[in-house]
């Protein structure tokens, strides 16, 4: 269960360190292995390399900071990507939207959900709670 | 002809909380959040591999789902421990179990080799339990 414990803590490390440069050789160190036997432990567990996961993190973390409002450029730098084409480029790859496709896209879903919400809850529960009695919740014709 | 399963729910004691547990230590994503008028909330969130099931994360209160005393017994039945609403899956269970740990998930019993499989069980933060197998 220890050397869990080693692959977690890095795993968590790049969790929470995603946004700054990250050397990946350093995090093997501190897990105490040799850079093939994390990289093959790591892959072995997660199904990716660090360097793998690290950039699927950026990419998610990425998507959390469109959806909150911020520009292309402000969420690559942010997520600790060096160049607004790699990231795009990465995001699409992974995505299978660019970043400014994906934001509208979104925007446009919680611009709906603000405006009609009933199209999004089963009408038996909007019932059960008595929100289709509401008239400011009704659904637009 | 039924297809599948698109919307289950969990009774919590606190949505923000509840929130707070799925979103941010699970590592559930947001399906739908959609605010219904003052202290009311539509949340739903799904396991990362399975966007389209919608967990709703259903608070328990007074009106025309509990009546007449039940959300006060419904919320003592929770906090006591005793629903487990389903079982989770995930790839390793002992790198998860000191995932999940390590961001303050409380575990009801550790990865452990029953006859049927490899099963961790953990709780909620309202006391709901679910058993975690690891993928064979």
């Amino acid at each position: 269960m220890y050397l869990y414990k080693r692959i977690v803590q890095a795993k968590l490390y790049i969790d929470n360190h995603f946004g700054s440069e990250m050397d990946l050789d350093n995090i093997a160190d501190e897990a105490c292995f040799s850079k093939f036997h994390f990289i093959r432990l790591f892959k072995a567990i997660y199904d990716s390399t660090p360097h793998q996961y690290l950039t699927r993190v950026r990419i998610e973390n990425a998507k959390k900071l469109l959806q909150e409002g911020n520009s292309i450029n402000e969420t690559c730098f942010m997520v600790g990507f060096e160049s607004v084409s790699s990231f795009t480029g990465l995001f699409r790859r992974y995505v299978h939207l660019t970043p400014s496709a994906f934001q509208r896209q979104f925007m446009e879903r919680e611009e709906r959900i603000k405006n009609i919400p009933l199209q999004f809850i089963p009408n038996c529960f909007a019932e059960q709670k008595g929100w289709t009695q509401k008239s400011n919740f009704q659904e637009a014709v | 002809m039924i297809t599948k399963l698109n919307h289950v729910s969990i009774f919590v004691l606190n949505q923000d909380s509840a929130y707070e547990f799925y979103v941010n230590k699970l590592g559930f994503k947001v399906h739908t959040d959609a605010p219904m008028g003052p202290g009311m909330r539509w949340l739903t969130v799904c396991p990362p591999g399975q966007p389209d099931l919608e967990i709703t994360l259903m608070p328990i209160e007074d009106g025309m789902m509990f009546k007449d005393g039940a959300a006060k017994q419904m919320r003592e039945l929770v906090k006591k421990g005793t629903f487990g609403f389903g079982v989770f899956e995930c790839n390793d269970l002992n790198a998860t179990y000191e995932e999940l740990k390590a961001k303050g998930v409380v575990f009801k019993k550790p990865p452990t080799k029953e006859f049927y499989g490899y099963e961790a069980l953990f709780m909620d933060d309202s006391g709901n339990w679910f058993s975690l197998g690891q993928k064979k």
